[in-house]
């Protein structure tokens, strides 16, 4: 196995707080991780940092692609979009007055090829685009179980979904890396069960990279190869979900010091 | 040097009358993130109440001056109930459009009733003897431009730092829902907090009457907009930054004036106000906010 | 392709407009629509063109602009000043695209700056710079100052006028349903996510800007060329307001309801024509009003489409 994603020394601050300080990671090709820490560890701080939110404020991002090595610190998102990069949100963040297909549409944007200037005179490529987004678009909703919403406003569908059509939003980007914000939050057993199912398929099927950020832990543990743990903007562990649950750093980190 | 001093002296009085409505803007933003259009307007009617507080009826400038305050204060709050209550948890931008209705619907009501005509404000009120500093005049009415601007500032810098309502108020434009939690009474202290910035402009408002003679229905708008970019550039939601955004544009406006031409007046605070937003758009002593992803 | 320029919804589309044109042709030549009238019918036209060109820009793309008058401004007197030396129909073609190639100029330069900036911070900017441009209007010899231009040769015809309008309509209704269009809309619904889907959310809220300034050009250019007289201080953010309070009343994202609201608009402006001051109470009144309780405008999001109306009919059957 190989790197796809070498994080090295990144560290933000903001003003004096540092949210993230000197964390390193190495993600190989294809793998499941899990990152994990108590609440206010840093670690949507590290996602907002990966994907281009954030500037970081030292540190290196380096994706291979092909054997080439490309820094994406500092990167515009939609740079670091373009790039195979795509995530989720952990306060969903769907363009709500726009119909679930469109949701769709919006993020398969890169792949579209015809420019403004086509879309006012409505030349021919206009209209073979347009198909071809409109079908592929209803394949991915089929796969996620809402191609019958596809009509429906985003705001109307219940949070379960929203967080399904979330999850096919930053498919349609045709990413090679993903990266989900707690994807099972505030989702029942039965509907986190159906995720995990989610998740396993769709990394089988499209070869993705997957890291997600969770507080179930039997999700973590159940799905996760490999488990970084954040505290206080810290890399504390990293290892298989059998060394971490042992591992006396992460138990101090959530249960305090005592035990 | 002496014709520079001068113009200085001219530009701090012109910009005394700013920043008291600058610091209604910067107030009211602060405290609910809503650019009050309408407050050029609260300047104007404030212009206005001691035109015809001394005019039909002969009352004395100090007190048509307190009455023109506490009747635009009224106002301010009465508008900040009916109009903007409603609204507060609504987009920027709609409170936006509601506050520039509010604005259109003061201006020409009071066009309506007083007519568009510029009404001549009495220039007997004021004793407007001249001093000569070294060559550098300075009338009695600037004198009492400054003591005023000073004396209600000094005033506001006490009520917000030192009493109970101005810690509410301060509470609210930190976090509204964890001030209630405190068991501060929000609507009250948004209320407050207009009643003060509307006080404020309602003083410029007679101030700009005594020392330009010349009022209209549609006074409030330019110097509403200016007041407003000196908010801005002082970083609104600040205090000291809108008196400093105020006095800056009103020295910068006096200075174009006598050294360039009178016609670029207006343009020159238009592009103090994009280089701001260009340069730093959190103003000279705003704090930087970012949206939390 | 063919199939797809003809289908039914772009033929009844065509046959309204047509019907729009004929009929106010024939209303025109029977002086139902007298001189007077006329006017009304003009103004509404420019109108619809300026409301459906902001209405990109506030409502698709969600950058609150309030320089249009600014653009419009351009527009009138770059038409005005090049048909005053060349009163024919080639020297109106001139003046509008010298207009839009002004505008186009402007639209980058104000917007590269100022579209990072935050909605109410947008406002005050976009305003700003609207000021600046009729404050150099004022002063400048070309454009004669204060006084504005005066004799200005009258080639905007009623053919003409309709051409605008419908091409106004078609570019706006073309590009919202597009993938740039989807873009913007994205942009207006949420900026970082759509930013994090790919979108390069300064470039599409340029194009915006850009499309919405073009079309307030050619409006200013249309109205230029209509009423002979135009002054610098016909162009305040007063006028900005004016289009804005046309775009909310119909609904933002609608163009359907902006082009109703600027006919009704328009109506209501020639009926109150004698108490403006009464007319101005009312807007501010009705803006309130509505921003309290109907935010999205009487008619919403809600557009006119052909498309919906023939497939709920198949659906009936």
């Amino acid at each position: 196995m190989e790197p796809i994603l070498e994080v090295k020394n990144l560290t933000k601050n903001f003003g004096g707080l540092c949210a993230v300080s000197n964390v390193s990671m190495t993600i190989n090709q294809g793998e499941l991780i899990g990152l994990i820490g108590p609440n206010g560890a840093g670690k949507t701080t590290l996602f907002n940092l990966l994907t281009g939110v954030y500037e970081p404020s030292s540190g290196l991002i380096e994706l291979n692609e092909d054997g080439q090595k490309i820094q994406l610190g500092g990167l515009k998102p939609y740079k670091i979009t373009s790039y195979g990069i795509s995530r989720t949100f952990q306060n969903i963040r769907l363009f709500k007055a726009m119909t679930v297909l469109e949701n769709v549409k919006v993020a398969m944007h890169k792949n579209v090829r015809y420019g403004t200037i086509a879309a006012i005179l409505r030349l021919p490529s206009y209209y073979s685009e347009e198909k071809w987004v409109e079908e592929k678009a209803c394949e991915l909703l089929k796969e996620v179980g809402l191609y019958s919403k596809r009509n429906e406003m985003a705001t109307n569908l219940p949070y379960g979904e929203q967080r399904r059509l979330e999850i096919a939003r930053a498919l349609a980007i045709h990413p090679k890396i993903l990266f989900l914000d707690e994807p099972a939050a505030g989702m029942n057993p039965q509907e986190t069960a159906d995720l995990t199912k989610l998740i396993h398929h769709i990394r089988e099927k499209y070869k993705l990279t997957v890291i997600l950020i969770e507080h179930d832990m039997s999700l973590v543990m159940n799905i996760c190869e490999r488990i970084y743990v954040l505290d206080y903007g810290k890399m504390i562990a990293n290892g298989s979900p059998e060394e971490i649950k042992n591992n006396e750093f992460v138990i101090k980190a959530y249960l305090g010091e005592e035990i | 040097m002496i014709q520079f001093l001068q113009q200085m002296i001219n530009g701090l009085s012109l910009g005394s009358i700013y920043a008291l409505i600058a610091l209604g803007y910067t107030m009211v933003y602060g405290i609910i993130k809503l650019i009050n259009f309408a407050h050029g307007d609260i300047y104007m009617l404030g212009a206005f109440t001691a035109f015809y507080a001394t005019t039909f009826f002969h009352l004395n400038f100090f007190v048509a001056l307190i009455i023109a305050m506490l009747l635009c204060g009224v106002l301010g709050v009465l508008i900040e109930r009916i109009a903007y209550k409603p609204l507060r948890h609504a987009t920027r931008i709609t409170a936006l459009i509601t506050a520039m209705g509010v604005s259109y619907v003061l201006e020409y009501t009071m066009q309506y009733f007083a007519g568009s005509d510029v009404k001549t404000f009495p220039t007997d009120l004021l004793e407007n003897t001249a001093f000569s500093l070294g060559g550098v005049r300075i009338t009695m009415m600037q004198i009492y431009i400054f003591v005023i601007t000073i004396i209600l500032m000094v005033l506001l810098t006490y009520i917000v730092n030192k009493t109970k309502m101005g810690r509410a108020m301060r509470a609210v434009s930190v976090d509204e829902d964890a001030a209630k939690l405190m068991g501060i009474n929000v609507d009250t202290t948004i209320s407050f907090t207009f009643f003060l910035g509307s006080c404020l402009a309602g003083v410029a408002g007679v101030l700009v009457g005594v020392y330009y003679n010349s009022i209209n229905p549609l006074m409030g708008m330019t110097p509403g907009l200016k007041a407003f970019i000196a908010a801005v550039f002082g970083g609104i939601g600040n205090i000291p930054g809108a008196m400093i955004g105020g006095l800056f544009i009103g020295i910068a406006e006096t200075l174009v004036t006598a050294y360039g031409s009178s016609l670029y007046k207006d343009a020159i605070v238009y592009v103090i106000l994009i280089l701001v937003l260009i340069l730093k758009p959190d103003g000279l002593l705003g704090k930087n906010v970012k949206e939390k992803v | 392709m063919r199939k797809e320029y003809l289908s039914k919804e772009n033929i009844a589309w065509l046959l309204l407009a047509v019907g729009a044109f004929v009929l106010c042709s024939l209303l025109m030549n029977l002086g139902i629509i007298n001189s007077y009238y006329q006017i009304t019918l003009y103004n509404i036209c420019i109108n619809i063109i300026l409301a459906v060109s902001l209405n990109l820009v506030i409502g698709i793309c969600g950058q609150f602009s309030l320089g249009h008058a600014g653009f419009m401004c351009i527009g009138a007197y770059a038409a005005g000043i090049i048909t005053k030396m060349m009163p024919n129909f080639g020297g109106f073609m001139i003046g509008i695209l010298v207009g839009f190639a002004i505008s186009a100029l402007v639209a980058l330069i104000v917007s590269v700056p100022t579209l990072r900036l935050r909605g109410d911070y947008l406002a005050i900017a976009t305003l700003g710079f609207a000021e600046i441009i009729r404050i150099l209007v004022q002063n400048m010899k070309i454009t004669n100052g204060a006084a504005g231009l005066n004799g200005i040769p009258q080639l905007t015809s009623w053919p003409l006028l309709m051409i605008g309008v419908v091409i106004s309509i078609m570019i706006v209704c073309n590009f919202t349903h597009s993938a740039p269009g989807r873009a913007c809309i994205s942009i207006r619904e949420d900026e970082i996510a759509s930013e994090a889907m790919g979108i390069n959310t300064t470039k599409y809220k340029v194009i915006a800007f850009v499309i919405g300034a073009l079309l307030a050009s050619l409006a200013g250019a249309l109205y230029a060329c209509n009423f002979y007289v135009i002054k610098p201080n016909q162009f305040t953010f007063n006028k900005s307001i004016d289009i804005l309070v046309m775009v909310v009343f119909g609904g933002m994202g609608s163009m359907t309801s902006s082009v109703i609201a600027a006919i009704v608009i328009g109506i209501i402006n020639m009926v109150l024509a004698n108490f403006s001051e009464i007319r101005m109470i009312i807007y501010g009144l009705a803006l309130v009003a509505i921003m309290i309780f109907k935010p999205t405008g009487l008619l919403g999001q809600r557009e006119l489409s052909f498309k919906k109306l023939f497939a709920s009919r198949k659906g009936d059957k």
